[in-house]
């Protein structure tokens, strides 16, 4: 400590504090006591006690959109990270064009998840897209691929290739960690190719492995453009952050959008709870 | 010996066969990969140079006459330029002020030993917890009540509180790496906390400010959950809202829709190409401690 530190100490925080105060930590609170009552817009409201929780437990929409985000979390932990994870392999196998791969990879985490959408859109277009064009090319009828029985996987499609890169990113790092005697020793042992893989680089980064797969979780909880834009809910595609807008601010209901958003901050917590359990591995250090 | 040494040669020669196949198959599936950013990114922009009519007769043709008409629809009848300005004032104020502050506070969080120190980091961590839903309905109620809703701070506000926190985390996870006797150094000749700040840790920090600074602007940019609900009106609109609109309002004018994905990505790419260095840099060194 040196002299007068005190005073910088308050002076230098309180900035950020008070931001975060005013906007983020009030607000979480206030969306926590709003869930105990009825509103009509900002103005009137009676407390209903667990009224919106229970509720919650009979809204069927609510359970809908439960079940397409966790389909669609499956889709994200399977595809997006098991493509991550592959190509970070691939990546780093080869010799050269690294730099090439990193950079085309990531490119996609940088557009808006909106502009992807909107691509998407004219990809899936009944009449006009380039999925349909190419069928037709090929001899096949059109698809509707926003129709009710595969909406929710078209939607899910922009959704994975919007962050492969990312993971892709994170693995391949951790995976330059890896001290090059690992490599060597395994070399003398005979284990190379899909066997090193397998036996050493994937046990090796299962750190890694535990962080991407507990940022896909929470990530997924937060998938908004895509639906909003592609479907906007509609022919089974609502999610939880959709169905939440819904509810709050096209409805206007800020008591039981509310509830909602506690909603979805506990079942993020408990998944990513549940995640870390059953990914517990020993940590390794170098 | 000498078969021997022939059958160690043979050995020798299928094992780099072996692995030149397995090159072959790992450059066709990256290269595969590559291309669904690289063809989808020529696509777009191949298509914004047609008329909408030939974009959905024929997308697959390259633009060989190329129209400009759909630029000076986007710029003419949905303004796309102002949501561009938008855009750009809105992150670019709200990455300088989470620098500053989170700066600032970084700065106290690693450097000075203090009594609640602990405490501040786990509030931290658990703000991370917070997605913008639980925060929304109450934020726009302060918005309205301040009259702030539909103002360029409608927008900074609540995304610099959103911000802060992995800003904080990246920037004092770097400050703490930076060696105690540099400040002790500086104290001697006569440096203050503030001046320390300023001529020392920022300097050393650049790289740190660097990548959270893209960061920062890149979400700031995207989100268009929150530009939904506060700054949804014309004059202060950021450019993914427009993009949002434009799927719901000219869903039939593709030509339209593919320059203003055009438009939104390209100028990104060019920024991108230029700084990626960084970005990954930054990704490894601070969001995943993050």
């Amino acid at each position: 400590m040196m002299k007068g530190d005190r005073k910088y100490i308050v002076m230098f925080l309180l900035p950020a504090a008070a931001f975060m105060s005013v906007f983020l930590y009030y607000p979480f609170f206030k969306s926590l006591f709003l869930s105990f009552f009825r509103t009509k817009g900002f103005t009137t409201k009676t407390y209903v006690g667990l009224d919106n929780y229970v509720r919650m437990f009979s809204d069927n929409l609510l359970g809908a959109a439960t079940l397409h985000t966790l389909e669609l979390m499956f889709y994200v932990i399977v595809f997006q990270v098991g493509i991550a994870l592959i190509l970070a392999v691939l990546v780093d196998n080869i010799t050269w064009g690294k730099g090439f791969f990193r950079t085309v990879f990531f490119f996609p985490v940088v557009i808006s998840g909106t502009a992807i959408a909107l691509l998407f859109v004219l990809f899936y277009n009944y009449q006009f897209g380039l999925l349909n064009t190419i069928l037709q090319n090929l001899g096949f009828s059109k698809v509707n691929w926003l129709s009710e029985s595969t909406a929710l996987k078209a939607v899910a499609i922009p959704t994975v290739w919007h962050y492969v890169g990312f993971y892709f990113v994170l693995f391949l790092t951790a995976m330059t960690k890896i001290p090059s005697d690992f490599y060597e020793a395994a070399k003398l042992e005979g284990i190379t190719g899909v066997k090193k893989t397998f036996l050493l680089t994937i046990p090796l980064i299962m750190s890694d492995i535990k962080v991407v797969i507990t940022l896909a979780i929470t990530g997924t909880l937060k998938v908004f453009e895509f639906i909003y834009v592609l479907t906007r809910g509609q022919n089974g595609t609502e999610v939880l952050g959709t169905y939440m807008y819904k509810k709050a601010m096209v409805d206007l209901n800020y008591g039981y959008g509310s509830t909602i958003a506690i909603y979805i901050v506990v079942f993020g917590v408990l998944l990513s709870l549940l995640a870390n359990r059953l990914l517990k591995r020993d940590e390794i250090t170098y | 010996m000498q078969q021997l040494a022939r059958g160690e040669q043979k050995v020798y020669k299928r094992k780099k066969i072996n692995f030149s196949v397995g090159q072959l198959i790992s450059y066709l599936v990256l290269f595969a990969w590559s291309l669904s950013t690289i063809y989808a990114m020529f696509w777009i922009v191949n298509n914004s140079f047609k008329v909408s009519r030939d974009v959905m007769n024929s997308s697959f043709k390259i633009a060989f006459d190329p129209v400009m008409v759909n630029y000076t629809n986007a710029f003419d009848r949905i303004n796309i330029g102002k949501g561009y300005l938008n855009s750009l004032i809105m992150s670019g104020g709200t990455v300088l002020l989470v620098l500053l502050f989170g700066g600032l506070a970084a700065y106290v969080l690693s450097r000075f030993n203090f009594r609640g120190r602990k405490a501040l980091f786990s509030i931290l961590y658990a703000s991370l917890l917070i997605p913008a839903f639980a925060t929304v309905v109450p934020v726009y109620e302060l918005l309205i009540k301040t009259q702030l809703v539909n103002t360029y701070f409608g927008l900074m506000f609540p995304q610099t509180a959103g911000n802060l926190t992995f800003a904080i985390l990246v920037l004092a996870g770097y400050m703490s790496t930076i060696p105690k006797e540099l400040e002790e150094a500086a104290f001697i000749d006569g440096c203050n906390r503030f001046t320390l700040f300023t001529k020392i840790l920022l300097p050393i920090s650049r790289p740190a400010f660097a990548s959270a600074a893209i960061f920062v602007f890149l979400w700031s940019y995207n989100d268009l959950f929150s530009a939904l609900i506060f700054v949804n009106k014309e004059a202060v609109r950021p450019i993914v809202l427009l993009l949002s609109e434009i799927s719901s309002q000219y869903g039939t004018d593709f030509g339209l829709m593919a320059t203003a994905v055009s438009l939104t990505v390209v100028p990104v790419l060019i920024v991108y190409l230029f700084i990626s260095k960084y970005i990954e840099k930054g990704l490894t060194e601070g969001a995943v401690k993050g």
